[in-house]
């Protein structure tokens, strides 16, 4: 019996009568004439130009110190009024020394959509940053549970350490496991369907804020 | 339930009804500007703009010249991380494939991320008839699912719609869907954006099964690649136990690295942003994360007929920016219900008659509708040359029926932009400012080929002849614009 497998694929290759038989290797390689990114900044330049990206999208940025980084997240959480976060199971201990106040809802595979839509607040770190684009890539990995943890909450909370950020997306690729499921995040949830102008925050977080950790 | 672009009215006689309405109008010019401002600037941004974009041309010309391989290496690692695949050859079996899928869950709703090949396959109205919900997500979607409308945009599929229209729209309809709009729902954009959220949280929730397309599939890896802005996508394609995703064959690319051309190309040509703000990467599914049910369905539906025609496949490069719709001074008269399908402007004139073939009415209008003026070309993030197709379907058009209907059809197009003089003109200004960026040769197919290698092109006067007209000292008194009445247009161009 003929599936409609073999008959896509027989269309294809019927349809492909002029390109002459051959593995694609065979194929003169695509031309990278591109750049393989646009800045040329390091070290503390490539934070400032993060920075100054992510801002561009209304994301709100910080720069710290790891020393500062707890009393940093003690604050933001108390300016945004949160009570209650969520967080994922391996997130570094000392970063939420200084936060007495809030109730932590650690990740887990019982914690629901719905519970995670009563919390305030979602704290975790990224697989790394894209400084051209103002980027955040979170992975599943270390310090980011999983990925409705960052979606669901209205607050989002993303500590990104300065050996994290590299330049431009030519430079992120490979750093990545394209196995792992991702999420890379420009600045908060926004759309411009209604006379195109901007309103931040439909579905995802509403705020984004960063904070860049350095020294 | 929702309507449908089958049995729309051919080309010219959509654009009489459309180009009469004001409202319209007004929404299209004043959105189209502002989009093609920005995206000029996002792309000035990348001195590398012209390398990105012969790499992007490079990539997928490659991978449709060996489409079959790139289709299996990708079946086989969605296979391996754990999903399953479907083929589908039309639309009707995709549809066939969806539901039985959907009813195998037991359930009978599904959420939706924006995805322009469930429009072509109209999925929403073929899970209807099954008895099964499909709800879209994109704001801009929604309006149009709530308002029993079109889509008349590929990324902005409400922008014939105003904020006031849309409040009416919230208020009269959510509640048949779902949550209400709230009580005093005023038309701030904000106010309408946070009842949407209101209106679809609680679907989310729920949701068991959800259905999207997707930007890219990178057959190395078995990659899917979801770009969009709201967070509906990630809603989507998080939340559920299940995924179904319907993709174009013509969607994979070979490589991970490739990515790295195409998710440059791709936000600043179509909402020119650096990058868009969220973007969803999967890999069949993952223990304890996401949706636990992840199904492929790899959709041919007139692809593999486009395929087949030398000249006209580079139309399966394209990546659904839409830049060229906001560019085109025929879709901006027109807007984008005329078209008869959900992929309008320059890139519907091509693709669409190319993926249902020539034989009706519509389809047989469609590459009339466009002035030839190529800004479609100068735009394209992988460089489609629509002028050439356009000329290509139409011999086509001409070979298979002279004299008959269908040519009829199609003069009728071409008729009606030479009656609409503003949506002409604009034509001859655009080619005016690119004309240092338009091949030298004409690139006709067939017989005429050899005609038009052998001749340039003459250069592109600075002004059109009828701007240059108005334009003299008396021109007052020369023989005016036959269409004083859109002459705002025309200035705010
Ligand atoms: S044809 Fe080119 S410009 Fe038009 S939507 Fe496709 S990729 Fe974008």
């Amino acid at each position: 019996m003929t599936t409609s497998r073999d008959r896509v694929l027989a269309k294809v290759r019927a349809a492909l009568a002029d390109v002459p038989p051959g593995a694609p290797d065979a194929d003169p390689p695509v031309t990278r004439a591109y750049r393989t990114a646009h800045t040329e900044a390091t070290g503390p330049a490539l934070l400032a130009l993060l920075a100054e990206n992510l801002a561009d999208y209304r994301a709100m940025v910080h720069r710290t110190t790891e020393d500062q980084l707890p009393s940093l997240l003690a604050e933001i959480l108390r300016t945004h009024g949160s009570r209650t976060l969520a967080v994922p199971t391996d997130l570094p201990s000392k970063w939420l020394a200084a936060a007495h106040e809030v109730t932590r809802l650690p990740d887990s595979p019982t914690v629901t959509a719905d519970q995670l839509n009563g919390v305030d607040s979602t704290l975790t770190g990224c697989a790394l940053a894209i400084a051209e684009t103002g980027t955040i890539v979170l992975d599943a990995g270390p310090a980011q549970g999983r990925r409705l943890l960052t979606l669901v909450p209205d607050h989002h909370i993303c500590v990104i350490r300065a050996d994290q950020v590299v330049a431009s997306l030519p430079q992120a690729l490979p750093r990545l496991d394209p196995t792992r499921p991702q999420t890379w995040i420009s600045g908060p949830s926004a759309t411009s369907d209604i006379e195109l102008e901007r309103v931040e925050g439909v579905h995802g977080p509403r705020c984004l804020e960063v904070v860049v950790v350095s020294g | 339930m929702s309507r449908t672009f089958l049995g729309m009215p051919p080309f010219p006689e959509a654009a009489a009804v459309s180009t009469q309405n004001a409202q319209l109008r007004a929404n299209l010019t004043h959105a189209t500007h502002t989009i093609r401002d920005k995206r000029a600037r996002a792309v000035t941004e990348l001195d590398d703009w012209a390398q990105l974009r012969q790499a992007g041309q490079e990539i997928k010309d490659h991978t449709l010249r060996h489409l079959d391989h790139y289709l299996l290496q990708a079946e086989k690692a969605v296979t391996a991380a754990g999903g399953t695949v479907h083929w589908a050859a039309d639309a009707a079996e995709a549809n066939r494939i969806v539901a039985d899928l959907v009813r195998a869950t037991g359930e009978s709703e599904v959420v939706k991320v924006k995805s322009m090949a469930t429009q072509e396959i109209g999925l929403n109205e073929a899970l209807a008839a099954e008895g099964i919900t499909a709800y879209e997500t994109d704001l801009a979607e929604l309006i149009v699912q709530l308002g029993d409308d079109l889509p008349s945009h590929i990324l902005v599929p409400a922008i014939h719609r105003n904020r006031s229209e849309i409040r009416d729209i919230f208020r009269d309809a959510m509640g048949r869907w779902g949550r209400p709009a709230p009580d005093g729902l005023t038309d701030s954009p904000a106010e309408l954006a946070e009842a949407a959220r209101l209106h679809l949280r609680e679907k989310f929730l729920r949701a068991k099964v959800a259905v999207s397309g997707a930007n890219f599939i990178v057959a190395e890896t078995g990659t899917l690649v979801v770009l969009e802005s709201e967070g509906n996508g990630r809603m989507c394609l998080t939340l559920p136990e299940t995924l179904i995703s319907v993709v174009g064959i013509e969607k994979l690319v070979p490589s991970w690295r490739d990515l790295e051309v195409f998710l440059q190309l791709l936000p600043r040509s179509s909402t020119a942003e650096r990058m868009n703000p969220y973007t969803t990467l999967w890999t069949g599914t993952t223990a304890g994360d996401g949706p636990s049910n992840f199904h492929l369905v790899l959709l041919d539906n007139g692809r593999t007929d486009t395929l087949a025609d030398e000249v006209g496949r580079q139309a399966l490069r394209c990546i659904r920016c839409s830049a060229c719709l906001n560019v085109c001074p025929v879709y901006e008269r027109a807007g984008g219900h005329a078209y008869g399908s959900p992929y309008p402007g320059p890139i519907g004139a091509i693709l669409t008659p190319q993926l249902r073939g020539l034989q009706s009415e519509v389809d047989a209008s469609l590459p009339y509708a466009s002035s030839l003026c190529g800004a479609c070309y100068e735009v394209c993030p992988v460089a489609i040359d629509i002028p050439e197709v356009l000329v290509q379907l139409r011999e086509r058009v001409a070979d298979q029926a002279p004299g008959h209907r269908l040519e009829r059809a199609a003069m009728k197009s071409a008729g009606w932009l030479l009656d609409h003089p503003a949506a002409y003109s604009a034509a001859l200004r655009t080619a005016s400012r690119a004309r240092g960026l338009l091949p030298r040769r004409l690139p006709l197919p067939g017989p005429a080929k050899a005609w038009s290698d052998s001749r340039d092109l003459p250069t592109l006067p600075e002004h059109p002849f009828r701007d240059w007209w108005n334009s003299r000292p008396n021109g007052e008194d020369g023989p005016k614009h036959d269409d004083g009445k859109t002459g705002k247009d025309s200035a705010a161009r």
